[in-house]
């Protein structure tokens, strides 16, 4: 017989903490659906998606209520759409996108991934095509998430590509500022790409996975918040309360895994290590980090204590999951949490500072509010600013930045759900306009040189 | 399977008689009951032997977890897996 103080924990991290699995997202291979055809191409895209996913809701949702887990996105990750659709010589991709689209509404997911390229080294012509679609493409439909991998830290950073991507996002913004240029809330830029990560806007199936795998995504800011609230040692009591925490948290993560992979029949792939929050008052990292201590989140001393808690996090949780992946540590998403989005409204968060903190969690700067007025040179230097802190530090860095048509700093966009809400960023004035229209590749470090 | 029930909320006369005769009613065998009352707060943990069950578990649970709401408490069913999980190595 289990403890009943154990099993009061668990109840009250259900009912008190936010405890949940945030995501199942079933990666699907799409390298079969290429063809020389664009439209075949989309219906066996959307054939083979209905046929693997059929069930993962369903299955999902009674794994929810048999273990009384609250699962809350169900998910889709597929092939960069940029290899599956080469071989049709496309210009435009959109068509691709709407396919997804059509399937996420017939497997009832809340997103599906993989509107992606992969151009950290160069661009095949399919690369250009999709990014030049991208803000078509996302404008056109709700549930479809793109990324675009423009820097590694054996390639180095894909400058062209940079410059593309401040259009770009410059670009859907204006697509869709009937909505806050939501669109750019689905549109995330990285460096050194995981290839299995389980969370939106950045999942896709990589070219090494399966044919079809099962990821998840753990959560639980809330319940390592409460844990620490508790603690009243040092600096090491604090790390080992998160590991503590962190261990229960990805058992249960990886327990769902498991039965979801059996019961759907799909091999499990990983398990995310990630501590997503949410808008709701005490599920948010921010919190955690005041909770060690910080006046505010975004002090000095910020970029320490999320270095403490991203490590721990993956201390505890590396021992609960057999395989561990996707972008595992915490996130920072300003408006996704409570906490970020009251520091940066007082202004103690600044940009800067966030930039900082991404180089010790495991994104970037995410979720980030600016100007609409902001030039596209400036959105492409701060993903070259992310990118570099990626390719220097062997680590994953993104940028999901919104440029909010019509909004200047001071005032506030409301996104919505998991989205949340942010103040709009101020950002530095001064021009890298040159810098970015020079183009080229910034090479490799030397770090990258391993063999 | 075995499920751990839960049951939070104010006390009040008859709980245990409530989500016992649910139980019974869709054959749930309990095999073990603790239970508490802290202040005012009732907890109540109840292991179940739910392998004869005369409704799929997801409907139990469903069951289990009307009655709360409708007595003003907190009815949990859940697979035992997930605290084996949580709580041991």
């Amino acid at each position: 017989m289990i403890n009943d103080k154990d099993i009061l924990e668990t109840l009250h991290m259900l009912q008190q903490e936010h405890l949940d699995v945030r995501t199942v997202t079933m990666g699907i291979s799409l390298l079969d659906c290429a063809d020389g055809n664009p439209t075949v191409s989309c219906r066996k895209i959307y054939d083979k998606i209905c046929r693997k996913a059929s069930r993962l809701v369903e299955v999902v949702e009674e794994i929810e209520k048999e273990y009384g887990i609250p699962i809350i996105h169900k998910r889709i990750s597929v092939t960069p759409i940029s290899m599956v659709a080469a071989a049709s010589h496309a210009s435009d991709l959109t068509p691709f996108a709407l396919a997804l689209q059509q399937a996420a509404d017939a497997c009832s997911v809340n997103f599906i991934g993989g509107f992606s390229a992969l151009v950290h080294k160069g661009f095949t012509e399919c690369d250009k095509a999709l990014i030049r679609s991208i803000p078509e493409a996302l404008a056109q439909t709700r549930n479809v998430c793109s990324s675009v991998n423009v820097a590694s830290t054996k390639a180095g950073i894909n400058m062209d590509a940079i410059a593309m991507m401040g259009d770009v996002i410059k670009q859907l913004a204006y697509n869709t500022r009937e909505n806050n240029s939501i669109g750019c809330a689905k549109l995330v830029v990285f460096a050194n790409v995981p290839e299995d990560n389980p969370f939106m806007a950045g999942a896709f199936h990589g070219t090494g996975e399966a044919e079809c795998v099962i990821n998840v995504g753990v959560s639980g800011p809330g319940v390592v918040k409460t844990a620490l609230e508790k603690c009243t040692g040092d600096l090491t009591a604090v790390a080992d309360t998160v590991k503590k925490t962190a261990f229960k948290i990805t058992r249960m993560g990886q327990l769902v895994a498991s039965v979801a992979s059996q019961r759907l029949n799909v091999p499990f792939g990983i398990v995310d290590l990630s501590l997503a929050p949410t808008p709701a008052i005490g599920d948010s990292v921010a919190y955690i980090l005041e909770e060690m201590g910080l006046e505010r989140c975004g002090c000095h001393g910020t970029t320490a204590a999320l270095a403490l808690l991203n490590d721990a996090v993956k201390k505890g949780g590396v021992m609960a999951s057999s395989h561990v992946g996707g972008l595992s540590g915490a996130f920072i998403p300003v408006s996704e949490d409570a906490g970020m989005i009251a520091a940066a409204a007082c202004r103690t968060l600044s940009i800067e500072k966030l930039e900082a903190m991404t180089a010790v969690c495991s994104v970037g700067l995410d979720m980030i509010a600016v100007a609409g007025d902001t030039p596209a040179e400036i959105l492409s230097a701060i993903i070259a600013d992310e990118a570099a802190i990626g390719v220097v530090n062997s680590k994953t860095t993104a940028v999901r930045i919104i440029p909010v048509y019509g909004k200047t700093v001071g005032e506030e966009v409301e996104f919505g759900g998991l989205l949340g809400r942010a103040p709009i960023m101020a950002l530095r004035p001064e021009s890298p306009r040159k810098f970015i229209h020079r183009g080229g590749r910034i090479p490799a470090p030397i770090q990258s040189l391993k063999n | 399977m075995r499920a751990i029930i839960t049951v939070t909320g104010k006390d009040t006369v008859g709980i245990i008689a409530k989500v016992s005769k649910t139980c019974a009613e869709y054959n749930a065998n309990i095999t073990d009951i603790t239970q508490k009352v802290f202040d005012d707060l009732f907890v109540m943990i109840m292991l179940a032997d739910t392998d004869r069950l005369s409704v799929r578990f997801t409907e139990f649970a469903d069951r289990l977890s009307a009655l709360g709401q409708a007595n003003n408490l907190d009815i949990r069913a859940m697979h035992e897996d997930i605290f084996d999980a949580m709580h041991k190595i």
